[in-house]
């Protein structure tokens, strides 16, 4: 018989894998998978709320997944829609009421919270206090987003709801159902609801 | 950390979550593979970020550490994968 030559990198197969060997060939097929799997390459989020405090999370989160090379695409539901709203910077607010846990300047009773003018004042503080700690704002954030190639998607249903046009949104802006956010998330390891 | 080629210095100095990264990872795409970028930070969760962030994207972490009260980061592009 002619001398054996072994293949480079391929596994004996046959009687002699043990146990150990089965293990280790069975982890090095599933960290070979995963280094293929395209799901770990992508990010699905919902935003669905549209208050400032609540539109920074899916857009700090969508510009990090895009930086570190995820194909993100964020849906926007509901309220969701008011953060990618031509008027957004208008309309994205933050309030007091109902919200025991926000940083107020003063101690206040939530009865006091719910007065005319907290509205605004309760924004503007949010606002003046995040630019103060150089976190970028909605605006930034959207722009570098969009840069970044996430994929800004609005809820078509809700738009009927709510009596909005297509014309609303910033420019870039797709539009879907929940079909279309389930046939991505599908293909992402990240999903997140916000 | 002399003995390293900067091809690019990124200064996010002043800013926070997620914008270091944002910049980092704009401005490693117009590296070629070898290069090394240094980014100053001063955000503290740039500690964690930058190391994962890099592995996320398959570019080397040199070395860290801090320079004048900033953090600094040396980070090789890698070829994608």
């Amino acid at each position: 018989m002619a001398a054996e030559t072994q293949v480079l990198g391929a596994e004996p197969i046959g009687g002699a894998i043990d146990e150990d060997g089965v293990r280790r060939i069975v982890r090095e097929e599933i960290e070979r998978a995963f280094r293929k799997d395209p799901a770990k390459k992508r990010a699905a989020l919902i935003a669905s709320k549209g208050t400032l405090d609540w539109a920074y999370p899916p857009l700090i989160l969508a510009n990090a997944a895009a930086a570190a090379g995820m194909e993100t695409a964020v849906f926007f539901t509901f309220y969701g829609l008011n953060i990618i709203h031509r008027d957004f910077e208008r309309r994205i607010k933050v309030g007091p009421v109902g919200n025991p846990a926000m940083p107020m300047p003063i101690p206040m009773p939530q009865l006091l919270t719910a007065m005319p003018g907290m509205v605004p004042m309760a924004t503007a503080m949010m606002k003046s206090k995040f630019k103060g700690k150089g976190v970028a704002s909605i605006r930034q954030l959207l722009e570098a987003a969009q840069e970044s190639g996430v994929r800004l998607i609005a809820c078509q249903m809700t738009m009927e709801v709510f009596g909005y046009d297509e014309r609303d949104f910033i420019d870039g802006v797709e539009f879907a159902g929940a079909g279309a956010f389930m046939s991505d998330a599908r293909q992402a390891h990240v999903t997140l609801f916000i | 950390m002399t003995d390293v080629q900067v091809a690019q210095l990124v200064d996010t100095r002043g800013m926070l979550c997620p914008m270091p990264i944002v910049l980092a990872n704009k401005a490693m795409k117009a590296l070629q593979v070898g290069d090394v970028m240094k980014v100053l930070a001063t955000d503290k969760g740039a500690i964690k970020d930058f190391p994962a962030w890099a592995d996320d994207t398959g570019n080397e972490m040199v070395s860290s550490g801090e320079e004048d009260g900033a953090l600094v980061f040396y980070i090789r592009k890698g070829d994608d994968e």
